[in-house]
């Protein structure tokens, strides 16, 4: 995974340095911490882990098997407007797959991809309790239920502008 | 104790052993892929992840890894039913619908645990071969080391090897799924990472996912070059080593057969490392006076513990970890790092040739030395002091490609200058080696006494960490040795927090010291062969006229015609190093 190379600011590192120091810099705590780290920053670029890494003593590349191994963790930004299609049981058997393909379509990007202007980021999530509504859309905190292929662009237009 | 039946034998073990141990106690050999049991290490790689070791145990639904399922009171095991027999031949055919077809011209072949297992359990098809997806990633070839993660089946052992043993933390797993492969930090080059090329981890890959670089087509053109004297050396672990690629037993030496397959191989001179080595404690062992003696004499600035430098998976270790502390080991080179540049000066004047026509060829335990011979402080005008490193097992395969058989050779001499060595430069290759032939030769220079008993047996053994002590004539001079890059770590951690007590440390990448080197025969774990391969080494030293490296006549005469002093100018050329802060560095803004 080859990711664009960023530069962490002194106060981002004194930040994840303070998370790491909350988790008591326990090697067990990886995962936590690297969960508070992604709401801090959005993502987790190579950068951060390195930080990390130093200062819960756990090796980088065990750092990063975590973050590769666990679809919530992301190493790439995520866009102004997250979209996520719920890819779980009853939502894919009512045409998510179709759902993701017209998103995919319409944006120009794969799954796990953020729009080049960095306005859209497309991934699938695992049911959000809402069956009901299958299949469901989430982008950022709203929630669209039944959505059809054809809706897509009338979504995408809500954040036009 | 717990009673249990196993294929309607009856075992008792005591409680928390694994079906598979409690099998083997009946002498059922349960079949098993990823698990690994490096006893002498107390460390057991169980990730219960490929499920060729299932066996049926009545009254559970489905079928249970042996490996990692713990035996209990009364219970009925089956290892070979017809369901058993099945889930692991289908178990077996998914690995290698993701595995490359290619056995035939494969570096593993012959020696993969994959090709055994597909032997033994009679898979003869693979289903849906042809259709079948596989995964696929990027050759990495470093220095030393080709990681080939198209042929990982993710054992995990090299990750177990890389962490828990040596605790480089290089390698890990990665990915998800179908990805999932071992793999380095953002996947990486191995070379940027800090891997320290110790090679354990291809001592311990069971397909040919981790291999060392194969420098034995540019060994065989140079031999073949009549415009080329071609010099090859010897390190002291090979030969204790080099006779079980043949079918001897562990510990046999094979010293003198080896001579004569190298002069049949065509090698122009053969000469021993074990020289080197013995310059290596004149250079190393006066190091360690003078800073022994300015301490002594109330110097502040001087720096004790002194490290030995011989390793070079160490150094790596050291330059990526610990680079806050790289001014405490000793500058002398490596023997392979000092035989070079002496055979391209000191033996090429002899000659008279030039050192662009020269070749040096090592035979190393060990795949870092592959990298330390490219280091490009050890080049001059971008020529190699030593041009080509082999391992134990390319050796083996070069003799057996020129059609010699080791065991029916007879044996020959090194050639001298540079074949002559002492007792003390054969014991490097055990740990606690080099520091007991330093300490030989110190205690004479020191107290200007001879040192009646020369087996300094406290230093000897196979824990990881030990500690001894020599009496200098009234000084006692606390010396370290850790072997494992993890025993290495809590030394050095013991060194940065002020701990320690010692006035010096040998340490050694491999567990044993370089008879357990990452380029030696498989040793699969069995701490015995450690252990005889050791005992080798110090019979061969016991048996030698002369046993302090200050004493070989061959040393003696390098520095009264060409080198001057140890440790004097032409020895800090020639002999010395420098090493370097090779720690990640982290690029951040104000």
């Amino acid at each position: 995974m080859s990711e664009t190379k960023i530069k962490l600011k002194e106060k981002d590192v004194a930040k994840i340095v303070e998370i790491c120091g909350f988790f008591g810099n326990e090697p067990g705590e990886l995962i936590n911490v690297l969960h508070k780290c992604q709401g801090e920053f959005g993502y987790l670029p190579a950068e951060v882990q390195e930080v990390v890494s130093d200062n819960l003593n756990v090796a980088l590349a065990k750092v990063y098997g975590v973050v590769t191994f666990y679809s919530f963790f992301t190493m790439k930004p995520k866009g102004k407007h997250p979209i996520s299609i719920c890819t779980g049981t009853a939502c894919y058997v009512r045409g998510a797959e179709n759902v993701m393909e017209e998103f995919e379509k319409e944006l120009g990007i794969k799954q796990g991809e953020t729009t080049a202007d960095g306005k859209f980021s497309l991934s699938s999530l695992r049911c959000v309790g809402a069956c009901g509504l299958a299949p469901v859309v989430l982008v950022g905190e709203k929630t669209y239920g039944r959505v059809a292929a054809d809706g897509v662009k009338e979504i995408l237009a809500e954040y036009e502008a | 104790m717990i009673k249990l039946t196993i294929d309607n034998k009856v075992v008792e073990v005591e409680k928390g052993t694994t079906i598979f141990h409690a099998a083997k106690k009946l002498n059922i050999e349960i079949p098993i892929l990823c698990y690994m049991n490096l006893e002498h290490l107390d460390i057991e790689n169980k990730p219960g992840g490929c499920r060729i070791c299932v066996v049926e145990v009545e009254g559970r639904r489905n079928l249970a890894p042996s490996c990692s399922t713990k035996a209990d009171d009364g219970m009925v095991v089956r290892t070979n039913t017809m369901r058993v027999i099945n889930a692991r031949r289908t178990v077996m055919e998914f690995i290698l619908s993701d595995h490359p077809k290619e056995c035939l011209t494969c570096s593993k072949s012959g020696h993969c645990d994959l090709q055994d297992m597909a032997q033994k359990l009679g898979v003869r098809e693979i289903p849906n071969e042809t259709t079948c997806e596989m995964s696929s990633y990027r050759l990495d070839t470093s220095p030393s080391i080709i990681r080939n993660l198209d042929k990982c089946i993710m054992c995990r052992r090299c990750e177990t090897m890389c962490n828990e043993v040596q605790t480089v933390g290089a390698l890990s797993a990665i990915n998800r799924g179908f990805e999932a492969a071992v793999g380095t930090a953002f996947e990486m080059n191995l070379e940027a990472s800090t891997c320290t090329y110790c090679g354990q981890c291809v001592a311990v890959c069971p397909t040919a996912a981790l291999t060392e670089v194969d420098h034995t087509p540019q060994v065989i053109r140079a031999i073949a070059d009549p415009t080329k004297t071609v010099v090859v050396q010897t390190a002291p672990a090979v030969r204790a080593a080099l006779g079980e690629e043949f079918g001897m037993d562990a510990g046999t030496l094979v010293t003198g057969e080896m001579v004569t397959a190298l002069r049949g191989l065509g090698f122009d001179h053969v000469f021993d490392t074990d020289f080197a080595a013995d310059l290596t404690i004149m250079e190393e062992g006066t190091e360690l006076l003078g800073r022994l003696n300015a301490h002594l004499a109330g110097d502040k600035d001087v720096k004790l513990p002194i490290l030995t430098s011989c390793c070079p998976g160490w150094v790596n270790f050291f330059e990526t970890q610990f680079p806050d502390m790289k001014d405490i080991p000793s500058t002398a080179r490596s023997p392979q790092q000092m035989f070079g540049p002496i055979a391209k000066t000191y033996f090429a004047n002899k000659l008279g040739i030039k050192r662009e026509d020269m070749v040096v060829v090592s035979i190393m335990p060990c795949l870092a030395k592959k990298y330390e011979a490219q280091r490009d402080e050890f080049k001059v005008d971008g020529n190699p002091d030593v041009d080509f490193s082999i391992s134990t097992r390319e050796l083996a395969h070069l003799i057996k490609q020129a059609n010699m058989d080791l065991t029916t050779l007879e044996k020959s001499e090194f050639d001298q200058p540079m074949g002559e060595s002492t007792g003390a430069g054969v014991i490097f290759g055990a740990t606690g080696g080099v520091i007991e032939a330093a300490a030989r030769t110190a205690y004479e220079v020191h107290t200007g006494k001879t040192l009646e008993k020369v087996d300094l047996k406290q230093l000897r053994g196979m824990e990881g960490i030990r500690a001894g002590s020599v009496d200098f004539d009234g000084l006692e001079v606390k010396i370290g040795i850790a072997h494992g890059l993890g025993n290495a770590r809590k030394l050095l951690n013991d060194i940065r927090e002020g701990k320690s007590h010692f006035h010096a440390i040998e340490i050694m990448a491999c567990p044993g010291g370089c008879i357990g080197g990452g380029g030696q025969p498989l040793h699969h774990g069995d701490s015995e062969i450690l252990q005889k391969r050791a005992a080798a080494l110090y019979r061969e030293d016991a048996g030698k006229p002369i046993r302090k490296s200050h004493e070989n006549p061959a040393i003696k005469e390098l520095y009264e015609t060409f080198l001057g002093e140890p440790c004097g100018e032409l020895s800090h050329e020639l002999l010395h190093t420098h090493y370097f802060d090779r720690k990640r560095k982290r690029d951040i803004e104000d």
